[in-house]
């Protein structure tokens, strides 16, 4: 700490990058990380152009994705609205695998690449090393590969069984992709290699045992009464919808399992990304902000660069109110930021209130709070656990009460001392996943009358299912085969109930 | 650690797969657009690609959602007026706050999705349902003007043609081939001479022996001519046939009343086709319009497709104007002249003998070719008859087909230019 508190030669000037000077702050920013002691995974830094940016967010953030249209879809989307202008291209992508990859673009100045560098290289890929989820949801080491053996895996389908079959295959899968997580159970990591290997002997293995499943003929005649069978099958409720069809669909062909699978997989994947999108995101621009900050104190980079970033920083983290035209919601960005950022106030600089509120925290060393709330939490369980009145007040965050039985809405609760805990309340709420998306699971199946699979949609607070939903439930029959009903409960009682193929409706074609 | 790796000269069109696919999907609703841009678009405009809208619920992913409705509590940030326990009215159009349904002022609603498509797959769909064949591609004969080309090098030619490099540098070559043991003696001999002057000055013999020797030796080399006539290299220069690279292409429709807009719709796409056809074999290519009813007179392209005329027919009126326009502006020896008319076949009875007459005489000497639709589902009236005599007489230049719906058009097409072909 002696001789970097002297001030040093600026690392650049000008706002051009080369490939010396991103080696330079990354060595640099890297070694204020390590101050830190953020644990990360090795850097793998690529350098790429606005069309292969363009690329990589077509493809959602995967380096190596299976062919689909829908991938094309969102290409032309952001080719669209880049070329003209309506808007720029993230920064950065970073992607959650060991080592770590992050595109810088070419278009960059060396500013925002050390921004990028810093927020990515650092900061992400802090986070995915640390976080539980990601611990417990993802293997970093193994992604990868597993994504090549799925493009490959898929393509094979593809000449053996015509694009059309794949294509309508993976529109079902991706239908249900958010409903193919195990949400309680930790799953195997997953690894290409022995994915491959064990791929086929689970093909046969598999197609044994549904056949088991669906044998119409009872295994002794006379055997077993009829009270094995009214049993309610299965057994408990089933969340992970992809994997029961995976596992029990009566129609479908080895290699369409083993799509099924692979969606599961991938979306198994990207599962810890949804529920953490706040404290990443902001663990991120916390670091950046810290670190660069810090090359700044070293007098390692120049006024003028510092402006630049400032106004980067500004703008990734700037909230509009709800009245703007430019309202689309809470930025996780900002929010994440706020919190953490609070986090360190209270722990160097506690108020009265933090003491009150925060009795633990405040005072405490800053860095190992900040580690544990990263590490511990997802955004739900971190808004609940660090959602400060500080921030809800520099937000001035209010909540809004749309009761559809009422005539007007209702403000239950303000940036205010009787406000806060119902504003942290209903903010958490905001992000569980389980609240969020439908409560929709597998309730039973007819196994020995028409095949038909019932499912249950447990509303909350009342909140009835989206409009796209019989198009939903015409991709479940798809890959189930047989008639699909959905009942709608309010408590115990059902209050609707949805058939397909239903009355004069066709259903997609099997 | 890290590594920083430049992948800017990996491929860039990683998702030009993808994109087929989505193009692949909604080929329906694309060919349904670029149907609408060709009758909006010039028929000289065909050199950029088209912006293609589809509406987006037809696009969507159907995921499980929320829909509106029930109890839905939400945290907003900025606020500056409310305070706890206040209602305030439900605001209209339903947005929570979000800012939902506003209307796109730039032409395309919120609700579609817009996209762009290249030229060529532009073409691609526009002659998709047309099942275009390579054979369009091929080119048209009929040249009779010829340019001199360089065509490498030959041994015999005119004098004034000689390659004096290649010449002087095939006479070197020829020197140092037919010399060079001869030389290489010569400068053994010239040393050994020397060593022996040096060492034995009185062995005069030897001395003698060596410089005859190289008396010998110098005179063979110098009985090597410096140039011989095999050495002279001549430039090569052949005739190619030099097809005319301006072309000018005559529209000749009928505006009368009784040719509607859907007629008029299938004559453009016709005399598009036609353009395009050309378009691949010549680099100049200019389009007269000329429309008639009893008279006719020469106008621009949105004239030519969109005015509305009424009365009677006289297609010689046409003919005629067509006839001035080439001798004016248009001799058959620079311009491959093509024509193409469109017509439901109406005409005066008397001028129909006419108008063979002026094709005959005057128009079918000097076109490449001259293509005549009859865009009607009726009988064939006396154009149509006096038409087969002009075939008669120029089955190599002249054709003439039936057309009865779009979808008529492009086997039409084909079927006139073919036969040309085959030919």
């Amino acid at each position: 700490m002696k001789s970097t508190a002297e001030k040093r030669q600026p690392l650049s000037t000008g706002s051009e990058w080369t490939f010396e000077l991103v080696q330079a702050y990354d060595r640099e920013i890297g070694r204020l990380a390590e101050r830190y002691a953020l644990d990360t995974y090795p850097n793998q830094i690529e350098v790429i152009t606005a069309e292969q940016m363009m690329d990589a967010y077509a493809s959602v953030g995967m380096p190596i994705g299976y062919q689909h249209w829908s991938y094309g879809k969102h290409f032309l989307h952001t080719e669209k609205h880049y070329k003209r202008g309506q808007m720029g291209l993230a920064y950065e992508i970073v992607i959650n695998s060991d080592p770590c990859i992050a595109y810088l673009m070419e278009e960059n100045t060396m500013c925002m690449q050390a921004l990028v560098i810093a927020h990515a290289c650092y900061g992400h890929n802090s986070f995915f090393k640390g976080n539980y989820l990601f611990r417990t949801w993802t293997d970093a080491s193994s992604i990868i590969d597993y994504l090549v053996f799925a493009k490959q895996y898929i393509a094979k389908c593809e000449e053996r069984h015509g694009i059309d079959a794949v294509e309508d295959l993976l529109d079902s899968c991706h239908a249900l992709m958010n409903y193919g997580v195990d949400r309680y159970k930790r799953p195997y990591p997953i690894s290409a290699e022995e994915e491959r290997r064990r791929q086929k002997d689970r093909e046969e293995h598999l197609q044994r045992q549904i056949n088991d499943l669906w044998r119409t003929i009872p295994p002794r005649a006379g055997g077993k009464g009829g009270e094995d069978d009214s049993r309610r099958w299965p057994a408990e409720p089933q969340e992970n919808i992809l994997y029961f069809l995976e596992k029990h669909a009566p129609l479908l062909e080895p290699w369409q399992r083993e799509i099924i699978r692979i969606v599961r997989k991938i979306s198994q994947y990207f599962y810890p990304q949804r529920q953490t999108q706040v404290m990443n995101e902001g663990w991120a621009t916390f670091w950046h902000y810290t670190l660069m900050n810090d090359l700044y104190d070293e007098g390692l980079v120049t006024d003028g660069f510092m402006f630049e970033f400032l106004q980067a920083h500004t703008s990734v983290i700037y909230q509009p109110s709800f009245d703007s035209p430019y309202y689309s919601g809470i930025n996780p960005y900002t929010l994440g930021f706020a919190i953490y950022s609070d986090i360190r106030r209270m722990c160097e600089h506690p108020t009265e209130e933090d003491r009150r509120w925060f009795p633990e925290i405040a005072g405490s060393d800053w860095l190992s709070t900040l580690k544990f709330a990263m590490k511990s939490f997802k955004d739900e369980s971190f808004i609940l656990q660090y959602l400060s009145p500080k921030v809800i007040r520099d937000l001035k965050l209010f909540s809004v009460l749309d009761d559809d039985e009422q005539e007007e809405l209702l403000v239950p609760a303000i940036h205010d001392e009787a406000g806060y805990r119902t504003i942290r309340e209903m903010l958490s709420a905001q992000y569980n996943l389980g609240n969020r998306e439908p409560n929709v699971q597998i309730w039973s199946v007819d196994r020995r009358g028409d095949r038909s699979l019932t499912l249950r949609h447990q509303q909350h607070d009342r909140k009835p299912l989206g409009d796209s939903t019989a198009e939903v439930l015409k991709h479940l029959h798809r890959l189930w085969g047989f008639d699909i009903h959905l009942e709608v409960l309010q408590g115990d009682q059902v209050v609707d109930v949805q058939h397909v193929p239903g009355g004069g409706e066709p259903a997609l074609e099997a | 650690m890290s590594y920083v790796i430049d992948r800017r000269l990996n491929g860039k069109n990683k998702s030009t797969v993808n994109r087929q696919r989505f193009l692949r999907r909604y080929k329906q609703h694309i060919k349904k657009a670029v149907e609408e841009a060709v009758g909006k678009r010039s028929i000289t405009d065909m050199e950029h690609g088209e912006q293609i809208s589809i509406p987006s619920r037809d696009i969507d992913e159907p995921v499980l959602h929320h829909g509106r409705g029930g109890s839905q509590g939400q945290v907003h940030p900025g606020n500056k007026e409310f305070i706890a326990g206040e209602r305030i009215p439900r605001p209209s159009g339903g947005g929570g706050g979000s800012g939902a349904g506003k209307a796109g002022n730039s032409g395309e609603g919120m609700d579609e999705f817009v996209f762009q498509i290249t030229q060529e797959e532009f073409l691609d769909f526009m002659f998709e349902d047309l099942e275009l064949p390579n054979l369009v591609k091929r080119h048209l004969t009929g040249t009779d003007l010829f340019k001199t080309v360089r065509a490498g090098i030959s041994n015999d030619g005119n004098p004034s043609r000689i390659n004096i490099v290649r010449t002087l540098r095939s006479a070197h070559a020829r020197r140092i081939a037919l010399t060079g043991s001869s030389r290489a003696r010569l400068r053994e001999a010239r040393a050994e001479l020397e060593q022996l002057l040096l060492d034995s000055p009185g062995d005069l013999p030897a001395i003698r022996l060596l410089q005859e020797e190289i008396e010998r030796l110098q005179a063979r080399v110098k009985r090597v001519p410096f140039l011989d006539t095999f050495d002279l290299k001549y430039n090569l220069l052949t005739r190619k046939p030099d097809p005319s690279s301006k072309a000018v292409m005559f529209c000749l429709m009928d505006v009368s009343g009784s040719m509607t807009q859907a007629t008029k719709d299938i004559a453009k796409r016709f005399f598009i086709l036609l353009y395009l056809f050309l378009k691949r074999s010549y680099e100049k290519i200019e389009v007269v319009f000329i429309r008639h009813h009893t008279s006719a007179k020469e106008v621009d392209e949105e004239e030519f497709f969109y005015s509305r005329e009424t009365g009677g027919t006289i297609v010689s009126s046409a003919l005629k104007l067509m006839q001035e326009v080439m001798a004016e502006r248009y001799p058959a020896q620079e311009w491959n002249i093509y024509a193409a008319q469109a017509s439901d076949g109406d005409n005066w009875n008397d001028d129909s003998p006419v108008c063979r007459d002026i094709l005959i005489r005057q128009i079918m000497p000097f076109v490449q070719y001259f293509s005549y639709v009859e865009i009607t589902p009726r009988e064939h009236q006396a154009l149509w008859y006096e038409y087969e005599g002009v075939r008669e007489a120029f089955p190599e230049s002249f054709a003439q087909q039936q057309l009865i719906a779009s979808a008529d058009i492009y086997p039409v097409f084909r079927e006139l230019f073919q036969r040309r072909v085959s030919s």
